[in-house]
């Protein structure tokens, strides 16, 4: 089902007190896609990806309006949010190794979802530390603190954790910024294998990135959508001036 | 001309500066150095108050033995001194005040800085200090006029002034202490934690226990060891509603504590006679304990820092 709607934002308006971060956003993400959302800064890429897995709940000031629906399910009417945010893997532009053990950050989630057996446990973390590209980095290591590896490496350690409960859908927010160019192609490579088991939303500033590997992808500017399609129509036949504009560099 | 003026100005004020630099740099270096001064100034003062017993006191009798008989009524008899039962009661206070302040404070800690919000939190921080400045003299009213009551009323005791109370009034003194310092680490831990927890599908609980304590264990543990040296340490509320007894007292018993034990004796005392060393041998003990104190906290503080790196 390639056009299956698995994400539907409808008239999505979220206010940080006053000031409009997302102005009526409609937009669906197709299953098993790769999502590319690119635009300046301020844009509200990052609001977008926490009205997904309602992270914005914690923001006080923030108010949602309109529905964001999962395969169908408006996520405000989900009563279990816990459950909800364990189908939707978040990485965070800053790289947030907790205070445990590489092993115990990967596990984390997987524990809490109530998975307690050793061998399966273990097989988790190799998995997802492997397709982070960082398994071969600490696998002689995986007890010592997440928190001392360095910032790409962390970076990458939150990658295997969002993916240790193989997400349905897996939110991006900028995760190479801190990963040199050799592993981000080789990340890269692994999001599009993992397609097949999941829908990707890439939030990133590299433009090329979202060139390289996304099916379809949307440029935000100034809390709304210039333009969304798929990447290589967005990038041949831009239909707004603005759209060529930043695809080429241009915007300052 | 006013340029020059303003100049010379500059010149002379930099010029000022660098005299003054040095001296600065001294006044500095006094100050680190002198609390070091007073630490040991201190020791050297309470030795040398207890210096000419020190020699001649049985130490066994001293910490062994429950027979603190200063003046004894046959005036043929000599004084006794075994304070067991009296380190015995610091020791009781601190452990019974701590089981009581330790939970409830961190307990508050956790409310206030991950549940509380608005005007709540801002009333819960002022009451806690507020709670923090009660003098504990207050306490101790506290604990001899309205508690002891309560305490006989409740558990059907003889007697309200007993180590329950005592060490309720210590946890009370000691939970201000432990909630600050607790949630000032709580809430020096980054927002991002909280939220990569929240996000990979942890409940609030789960969030604080497996996330949040870990990483501000270095807090919490120094808000513990502050909070037992407040117990170890304290003399007025102890005092009056201890008991002042000194036995192997149970928690309706009454008790008697090194520091109510030297502030109660004192005025029975002759300047430098046997009996006022004695207290000041006591005096040493207590000083030991809480330098052992803090050497334990740091080591366990570094121990922890260690386990992690």
């Amino acid at each position: 089902m390639p056009d299956h709607h698995h994400i539907d934002f409808r008239n999505v308006t979220v206010r940080y007190g006053n000031d409009i971060a997302l102005d009526g956003l409609d937009f669906h993400v197709r299953k098993n896609t790769i999502f590319g959302i690119v635009g300046p800064a301020n844009s509200g890429k990052t609001t977008l990806l926490k009205c997904i897995n309602r992270t914005i709940d914690f923001t006080s000031t923030a108010s949602v309006d309109g529905r964001v629906r999962i395969d169908g399910e408006n996520v405000r009417e989900i009563k279990n949010v816990y459950s909800l945010r364990r189908r939707i893997g978040m990485v965070f532009p800053l790289p947030v190794g907790l205070p445990l053990s590489i092993y115990e950050n990967v596990a984390y989630g997987p524990r809490r979802a109530g998975i307690h057996d050793k061998g399966q446990l273990d097989e988790i973390v190799e998995r997802c530390l492997k397709q982070s590209v960082l398994w071969d980095e600490v696998k002689d290591r995986l007890h010592s603190l997440g928190t001392k590896l360095s910032g790409g490496q962390q970076q990458r350690l939150t990658l295997a954790r969002a993916l240790s409960l193989e997400p349905e859908i897996l939110c991006l927010d900028e995760f190479s910024i801190a990963i040199d160019p050799v592993t981000t192609m080789k990340i890269e490579d692994v999001l599009v294998n993992l397609r097949e088991k999941m829908t990707i939303i890439l939030v990133t500033n590299l433009i090329q990135q979202a060139q390289r590997i996304a099916d379809d992808m949307m440029f935000l500017n100034d809390s709304d959508i210039v333009e969304i399609g798929p990447t290589a129509e967005l990038f041949a036949n831009p239909k707004h001036t603005l759209t060529a504009k930043y695809l080429s560099g241009e915007m300052g | 001309m006013a340029d020059g003026k303003t100049s010379s100005i500059r010149a002379l004020g930099s010029r000022l500066l660098d005299r003054a630099e040095p001296l600065i740099k001294g006044v500095i270096y006094v100050s680190g150095w002198s609390s070091i001064l007073f630490v040991a100034a201190i020791f050297f003062f309470i030795f040398k108050e207890a210096a000419p017993v020190l020699s001649s006191v049985d130490w066994g009798s001293f910490f062994f033995e429950n027979r603190w008989i200063p003046n004894p009524a046959d005036e043929n008899k000599a004084p006794s001194y075994g304070a067991a039962g009296i380190i015995y009661g610091t020791f009781a206070i601190t452990v019974v005040s701590m089981l009581i302040a330790m939970p409830l404070g961190l307990a508050a800690a956790v409310y206030i800085s991950e549940f509380a919000t608005g005007k709540t939190k801002e009333i819960l921080k002022i009451l806690v200090e507020l709670l923090a400045a009660i003098p504990s003299i207050i306490w101790g009213f506290i604990g001899l006029v309205i508690m002891s009551p309560i305490i006989q009323w409740v558990f059907g005791v003889e007697v309200g002034v007993n180590l329950f109370n005592a060490s309720l009034m210590v946890a009370f003194m000691a939970i201000p202490l432990i909630v600050s310092i607790s949630e000032d680490s709580l809430r020096a831990v980054p927002d991002s934690y909280r939220e990569a927890a929240l996000a990979l599908g942890a409940s609030r609980w789960e969030m604080i226990y497996r996330v949040l304590f870990p990483a501000a264990k270095n807090g919490l543990l120094a808000a513990a060891m502050l909070g037992v040296g407040r117990a170890v340490g304290e003399t007025m509320a102890v005092w009056m509603a201890s008991g002042g007894t000194e036995q192997f007292g149970l928690l309706f018993d009454r008790v008697k504590a090194m520091t109510a034990t030297i502030a109660s004796e004192m005025k029975d005392t002759a300047h430098g006679d046997e009996h006022y060393q004695m207290l000041f041998v006591i005096g040493i003990v207590l000083l030991i304990i809480c330098v052992i104190i803090n050497v334990l906290s740091d080591l366990v503080i570094k121990g922890v820092k260690k386990k992690h790196s």
